[in-house]
């Protein structure tokens, strides 16, 4: 137990939609974290399929570098799109 | 033994074992190893009492003499019980309690299997809907046979050991008695012959695989679950699941 490692836990709620991270799991392997993930994150019927990870195979961007990586685009508004008119017949996008 | 009475005590026999193995590991809750295990372990545990539930339903029904599934459960006496002796054994250390449940799943998937196309309408609906649940189970422990089997020092002898304690109750999995050859007969149960044969060829499989060594086939092997001779566990079993229920009969308010 104390040698178990973690995996990141990525579940299908529907076909055709994306996998979601919904959280952890310790286990020996990853035969074992699928087990494990499908006994905590999918028994009230929230999946189709899933996807575990170990989580040390996740580069994932440090919090001190947040404001170089994400404050450049608080200003530009005019990435988002809307300023278009849209269609009626587009609905919803 | 009319064909009434012997479906009545097939029925019990898959109603009791799945609940008293149900009852048993929920013993673990709170207590397992780790928290992943603990969800996996009463998961497995609400899935029996489920399956057992559905088959006292049935079971009430066919009695017909009033008592309902929770009657049947909480008011009965150790010599009512039909369960599996192995079902009723303690968890002991992690090792047993998944050997205990390798060796239940094992014997379960085949029975369901089978039941899944038992002649009986009812009896093959509730077995589809077990078996899939059985097939987890059965993935499940089989692993943990397999990883503490195939891991450490410790954890194969412990494996070992826990195949050792639990082989003297596998027998009256595979032997059939007048009641499973009724139900045979009826084309309701499985083959005996079949079954005894897959159980083994899995169990041997698995063991194998785990570099564990079975028991040996002519070994000595406690009998009577199914007639209602129990080990001593299955009076304290009860004690602890039938308290209440006893203590306050028919009570609707707690």
């Amino acid at each position: 137990m104390a040698e178990w490692s973690l995996f990141e836990v990525f579940v299908r709620s529907k076909h055709g939609l994306n996998h979601k991270h919904v959280g952890s799991v310790h286990a020996a392997d990853a035969e074992m974290a699928m087990e494990n993930a499908r006994d905590l994150y999918t028994r009230r019927n929230e999946g189709v399929s899933i996807w575990v990870v170990p989580s040390n195979s996740i580069t994932a961007s440090a919090s001190d570098e947040k404001e170089v990586l994400f404050d450049p685009s608080d200003d530009k508004v005019y990435r988002h799109a809307s300023f278009y008119q849209l269609p009626d017949e587009v609905g919803h996008m | 033994m009319t064909q009434t009475q012997a479906l009545q005590e097939y029925l019990l026999r898959l109603a009791d074992s799945d609940m008293i193995l149900g009852q048993r590991l929920c013993e673990l809750c709170g207590k397992a190893p780790a928290l992943e295990e603990e969800m996996a372990l009463m998961n497995t545990a609400l899935d029996l009492i489920g399956q057992a539930r559905n088959w006292y339903e049935y079971v009430a029904e066919l009695i017909d003499d009033g008592r309902d599934p929770d009657k049947l459960v909480f008011r009965r006496d150790a010599h009512d019980y039909r369960n599996l002796l192995l079902t009723e054994q303690p968890n002991e250390d992690f090792a047993v309690t998944m050997g205990r449940q390798f060796f239940f799943d094992v014997w379960h998937y085949f029975t369901l299997n089978s039941l899944a196309r038992s002649s009986d309408e009812r009896i093959a609906g509730i077995a589809s809907k077990a078996l899939k649940e059985a097939t987890y189970h059965l993935r499940r422990s089989s692993e943990w046979v397999k990883r503490l089997g195939d891991g450490t020092e410790e954890s194969h002898r412990r494996m070992q050991d826990a195949v050792d304690i639990l082989w003297r109750f596998t027998g009256e999995l595979i032997t059939p008695d007048d009641t499973d050859h009724a139900m045979a007969e009826a084309g309701i149960g499985p083959d005996p012959e079949p079954l005894a044969q897959d159980w083994r060829g899995m169990v041997n499989e698995v063991l194998t695989q785990a570099t564990l060594t079975p028991g040996a086939e002519d070994a000595w092997m406690y009998m009577g679950g199914k007639h209602g001779e129990h080990t001593e566990h299955l009076g304290f079993i009860l004690a602890e699941m039938q308290f209440l229920q006893r203590a306050y009969p028919d009570a609707t308010t707690w």
